[in-house]
């Protein structure tokens, strides 16, 4: 299926979940938010969350900042 | 300084001094910077994370949660909504309600959109947030944020990043007298001058970020800032003799031959 994640287009296999999802991106899942399709998820809900074709998933976390630059 | 502990919303701060996290080379001179500040709050932007680098770090792995309170703000957002999404995304992506809202007006002077500003601070007070709001140093819209729901304000000095210092300090001054809850000075210090003087005037804290990261030693100045706040919040407390425009002899008349 593929997915769109942080605007990038990604062939992905069927039956991932989120937390799948972000292993295989090597990040942890208390450092980041995940938003599908303007849906905000709960952090307990990345195990069970199953992705599906054509989602937009975007993967937040905190970087440097102010002050705004 | 921890006999004057900062409290804000239930919550105690033993620092005065806030900083932010941007410009700096890289996380370690950040975290370096932020432990020579003395600062116990932080503040962050949330972004999308770098999905093409396996090996990008996390700023949360330099900043160690029993040392630092990490303040997200919504800096870079210029409506209600995004203020209102990225608000949401900040308490997903952390651990607790506090945000620093920020509506941005304009690009140029990055002054904010203080209509937004109450507009965004009622949706998020009603979700349960703990909203300490980036104001313009009107003594209005600080009361208008206070009656909504707000545990603090956070008027600007002067623009974001500019080091003006300090340009309207009577609208500061009628805006610490206005409100009933802490005030705290962010955006457009420059040195530790500016600092010292908003605690004098009677701020409860500053908060910058490029003063101290963009000087040429941010470590050096991370601590001149550190003693500025201190200092400025002691002669404050301390209370300082009234203006007078002719002198008063310090040393005695007497036994004079």
């Amino acid at each position: 299926m593929k997915i769109v994640v942080n605007g990038e287009q990604r062939e992905a296999a069927e039956s991932l979940t989120v937390a799948q999802l972000l292993d295989t991106l090597h990040l942890r899942s208390e450092q980041v938010a995940v938003e599908i399709n303007l849906k905000i998820l709960d952090r307990e809900d990345f195990l069970n969350w199953n992705l599906h074709d054509g989602d937009k998933i975007e993967i937040l976390s905190f970087i440097g900042g102010g002050s705004p630059t | 300084m921890n006999q004057d502990p900062l409290l804000i919303a239930g919550r105690t701060f033993h620092s005065r001094l806030w900083v932010g996290t941007g410009k700096y080379q890289n996380f370690e001179e950040t975290r370096k910077a932020i432990e020579a500040s003395g600062a116990d709050v932080v503040t962050v932007a949330v972004r999308r994370v770098n999905i093409t680098d396996n090996k990008s770090e996390n700023l949360l792995d330099y900043l160690d949660p029993k040392k630092y309170t990490v303040l997200p703000n919504t800096a870079g957002c210029y409506t209600v909504e995004d203020a209102v999404r990225y608000s949401r995304l900040a308490r997903a992506a952390g651990v607790s309600d506090l945000v620093k809202l920020e509506v941005i007006g304009d690009e140029r002077t990055l002054f904010p959109d203080t209509a937004g500003l109450i507009e965004a601070a009622k949706i998020l007070i009603a979700e349960g947030f703990v909203v300490l709001p980036y104001t313009n140093d009107d003594p209005i819209v600080a009361k208008k944020l206070v009656d909504i729901g707000c545990p603090a304000v956070m008027p600007l000095a002067a623009p974001i990043g500019s080091g003006l210092g300090i340009r309207n300090p009577y609208n500061l001054k009628i805006i610490m007298e206005t409100v009933n809850v802490p005030v705290i000075v962010d955006a457009g210090v420059g040195t530790a001058s500016d600092a010292a003087l908003a605690m004098e005037y009677g701020a409860d804290a500053v908060l910058m970020n490029t003063a101290i990261a963009g000087a040429k030693d941010p470590l050096m100045m991370a601590t001149a800032m550190r003693y500025a706040v201190d200092a400025g919040r002691l002669a404050y407390k301390a209370g300082r003799i009234p203006r007078k425009l002719y002198a008063t002899a310090s040393s005695p008349i007497e036994g004079m031959l």
